[in-house]
């Protein structure tokens, strides 16, 4: 018997734009695009400061500024919209400038078809800056999840100073299901770590990695003074800068900063890992995210039903991989990884194009990976 | 007057090249306002040649993209607390090309910014290749003849697009005045610098002053004016959480007999789940029928999901919706073969021709006014799962699909009636032809 106290019919978009603003979120600079239209209309009842930007490359700018001079703004967008953006993601990664990007999937390549769904925006996500630096990307698997993987998204990129994608697709932003809200656990509001101390600031000094920080600063990520602040003169520069943002050109001392923006992210893995693992000791692992992760948790109790044990693994943090991944993917004869794209774009980032003995997709263009399809693929 | 917002000894730039005269001036102009702080100055940078004299300036620096200089000024205005900051923009015409939109933009939004645009007249450091504001005739590395079509009068469309203030002038060691004016302006104001590249210019146009090469382009030195340019508003407004705005949907009514019935269920998954697809015309209320029929299923205790399809063009052609109802919490949300098909106009048959042809396709519910086409598609062949009723006709084409759905809970008892009125009533409230609606279509 379902519990009747608060159910609601909701979408996943209602639950990451109010995650994301209880998580921080301040600001929501917004380019109309489908299938993201949902997080910008909810956005615009729910931020204090709502911006109708006149392109995508003018949303990420706009934010840029916004998070420079303090705020945390969010935006939501599709891969045509995302790869406006692209350039000025790269900027605000090397500015180290928080910031919130939902990118809700749909069918490509190109203009595509809108209102279909996919998950095809894998690779473009892993290799976004150039130079391989990655940035955090989350993903939500479920409606719980919209709700815990916005704040944690949102957290991360105030806590690592750095733009973070939401991925999510159309159905799970749009689709409507009934949720009980009352399950909804609370969320922590992130934070910058602001500039306290009486030293100089120098914008792009951080804490060192392994040694202990005596006022809890992140390891890799410099404190913050806005533009505009009258303490510190604050200089910001998406070039290749030392610690003081001075433009140089291939300087030891701006390579060693480049570098910290590679460990800052890498390193700090651990602290925003998350995932589910459902461990049986069955032979078989089903990876599987968005609303593929529904039609694996279905293909694994359909299963169950007939005898047959299968384990999940449900990535929230796309990327940077968790090494936990592959060393959990190590523990199985059989790894099946299922995803809406041609031919399995996180399956040959787990496991490379060679892949490896006992590894196989699951994939669909234009439909949902179905619990039929896992299941076919699980006893096959 | 000490010089303290620029350090002048080791400007970065070619021997006699204007910016130097523009940073100089700017220098100036800075230092004679009268109680301004460095730290009430954010100086964001473009990308080109300008773009190198971020450590010179003892103000707050930004330096960011190709083109993007006024988009990103624009997003720190936005966000600043204290509208006393100046943001100075310095871009090039490169820059200034690129970004031609956030340009127009910013003047159009009259956000306080002001805008000093460098025309020296090609793209700099590239090479010397010519920009939209290059003027007809002027010589550069990739076209030595000359540059084959006007430039862009800069100033003239900044004007237009409504900027309180937009002017031109030639670099010189005397502009700190003209560029005092420019920071003392309210709201957005721009500043074009006309100057030759050392580099690339002078070399390859010979013999030409910038005047002259000013006059030959008709870019005449002016300043153009806007008296009543509204200030830009920025509307900030605290706003509750979305969840105090949603109607949690409490359980009222008992399910009906199908759900108490276990002799259809499959061995391997024991939740009774059923598929129901609305099929009718954009602008008939298609989504809205099925989130009533998903709230009733509600009522009921029972899960649903709810997912709609319609073109692009949302207000003409087909609106589709899928609803299921389960006995379990509902995870995949594909629908595959549904169990019932309700159609209710043209362009919903049309939509879903191809689930009315597969195989185990569930019960139809259909609008006497498309039994013409459904039997040319289909056939004449008897078929108890078909049900044909004029819904259009009773309930009128923005509640046919209701009243299909009324039909259907009738016939099929899934949910009790009682259930789905309460929820049209709270979807409608009372202004609604429920009589119609709730029609026997059995009788």
């Amino acid at each position: 018997m379902p519990d009747n106290s608060n159910r609601s019919l909701i979408d996943g978009s209602l639950l990451m734009v109010e995650a994301a603003a209880q998580a921080g979120v301040d600001s929501f600079v917004g380019y109309p695009i489908t299938p993201a239209n949902l997080l910008y209309l909810y956005s615009s009842k729910r931020f204090p400061l709502v911006l109708p930007a006149t392109d995508e490359i003018t949303t990420l700018q706009w934010m840029s500024g916004l998070s420079a001079s303090g705020r945390i703004p969010m935006t939501a967008t599709s891969y045509p919209g995302l790869a406006l953006m692209l350039e000025s993601i790269g900027m605000a990664f090397m500015m180290e400038l928080p910031m919130l990007i939902i990118l809700a999937q749909r069918l490509g390549p190109a203009t595509g078809s809108a209102t279909c769904n996919a998950q095809g925006d894998l690779l473009l996500l892993r290799g976004i800056n150039s130079g391989g630096y990655p940035i955090p990307v989350f993903c939500a698997s479920d409606l719980e999840g919209c709700w815990i993987m916005a704040a944690k998204a949102a957290a991360t990129a105030q806590t690592l100073r750095t733009p973070v994608v939401l991925l999510t697709s159309k159905e799970m932003a749009m689709t409507l299901r009934d949720w009980d809200l009352s399950s909804l656990p609370p969320l922590a509001k992130g934070a910058v770590k602001a500039f306290n101390a009486s030293k100089d600031f120098l914008p792009y000094a951080a804490a060192p990695f392994g040694a202990p920080s005596l006022d809890r600063a992140v390891p890799g990520v410099p404190d913050f003074l806005p533009l505009g602040n009258e303490k510190a003169r604050v200089r910001l520069t998406a070039s290749t800068h030392d610690e003081k943002g001075d433009l140089q050109h291939a300087s030891p001392a701006a390579l060693a900063n480049t570098a910290r923006l590679y460990d800052k992210i890498v390193l700090n893995l651990p602290l925003y890992t998350e995932y589910r693992h459902m461990d049986r000791k069955a032979d078989t692992l089903v990876i599987a995210f968005d609303v593929t992760a529904e039609a694996a948790w279905d293909a694994a109790e359909m299963l169950e039903g007939e005898g047959k044990l299968i384990d999940l693994l449900v990535p929230g943090t796309l990327f940077p991989v968790p090494p936990v991944y592959l060393e959990i993917a190590s523990r199985y004869r059989r790894v099946i990884v299922a995803e809406e794209n041609h031919d399995g774009q996180y399956r040959k980032i787990l496991f490379g194009e060679a892949g490896r003995q006992g590894v196989s997709g699951v994939n669909a263009v234009g439909k949902m990976v179905s619990p039929l399809d896992i299941l076919k693929e699980a006893v096959r | 007057m000490s010089a303290q917002f620029l350090a002048t000894d080791s400007l970065p730039f070619c021997k006699g090249c204007g910016h130097s005269l523009v940073a100089k001036g700017i220098g100036q102009a800075l230092d004679a306002i009268q109680g301004l702080s460095p730290r009430d100055v954010i100086v964001v940078t473009d990308i080109g040649c300008i773009g190198i004299i971020d450590k010179e300036f003892a103000t707050h620096t930004i330096h960011g993209l190709h083109g993007r200089s006024i988009a990103l000024a624009s997003g720190i205005r936005l966000g600043l607390e204290n509208p006393g900051k100046k943001i100075i923009v310095l871009l090039g015409d490169g820059g200034a090309t690129i970004g031609m939109q956030h340009l127009l933009d910013a003047a159009h939004r009259n956000l306080d910014l002001k805008v000093i645009v460098h025309n020296n007249m090609l793209y700099g450091m590239t090479g010397g290749q010519p920009s939209s504001l290059t003027p007809c005739g002027y010589k550069t590395s990739i076209m030595p003849e000359g540059k084959a079509d006007a430039g862009i009068d800069l100033v003239a469309l900044v004007a237009a697009a409504g900027a309180p203030m937009a002017m031109r002038t030639i670099a010189s060691a005397a502009m700190s005045a003209q560029i005092g004016d420019l920071l003392a302006a309210e709201g957005f104001a721009f500043l074009e610098v006309l100057e030759l590249c050392t580099s690339h210019g002078v070399k390859l146009n010979p013999g030409k002053s910038v005047a002259a090469i000013a006059k030959e382009a008709g870019l005449e030195l002016k300043i153009l004016r806007n008296p009543h340019a509204s200030p830009a508003t920025i509307l900030t407004e605290v706003r509750p959480s979305l969840l105090e705005k949603i109607s949690p949907i409490a359980r009222e009514w008992q399910r009906g007999l199908p759900w108490t019935q276990k002799a259809d269920r499959s061995p391997s998954n024991t939740a009774r789940r059923i598929s129901i697809v609305l099929a009718g015309s954009a602008g008939e209320g298609v989504q809205t029928s099925a989130e009533i029929l998903a709230q009733a299923a509600m009522s009921c205790g029972l899960h649903v999901s709810k997912k709609g399809s319609y073109p692009v063009t949302v207000g003409i052609g087909f609106s589709m919706a899928e609803v299921i109802i389960s006995e379990a919490p509902i995870r995949y949300t594909g629908a595959g073969s549904p169990d019932v098909l309700l159609i209710c106009s043209e362009d919903g048959l049309e939509k879903v021709k191809g689930l009315l042809n597969a195989k185990g396709r569930g019960m139809v519910y259909l609008d006497a006014t498309l039994e013409p086409a459904f039997r040319r598609f289909l056939g004449h062949a008897s078929d108890a799962s078909l049900q044909i009723r004029a819904y259009r006709e009773i309930a009128g084409a923005k509640s046919a699909l209701l009243a299909a759905v009324s039909h259907y809970l009738r016939r099929e008892g899934e949910l009790p009636l009682e259930a789905f009125e309460a929820s049209i009533r709270r979807h409608m409230g009372e202004k609604t032809n429920l009589d119609a609606i709730m029609k026997d279509f059995e009788a």
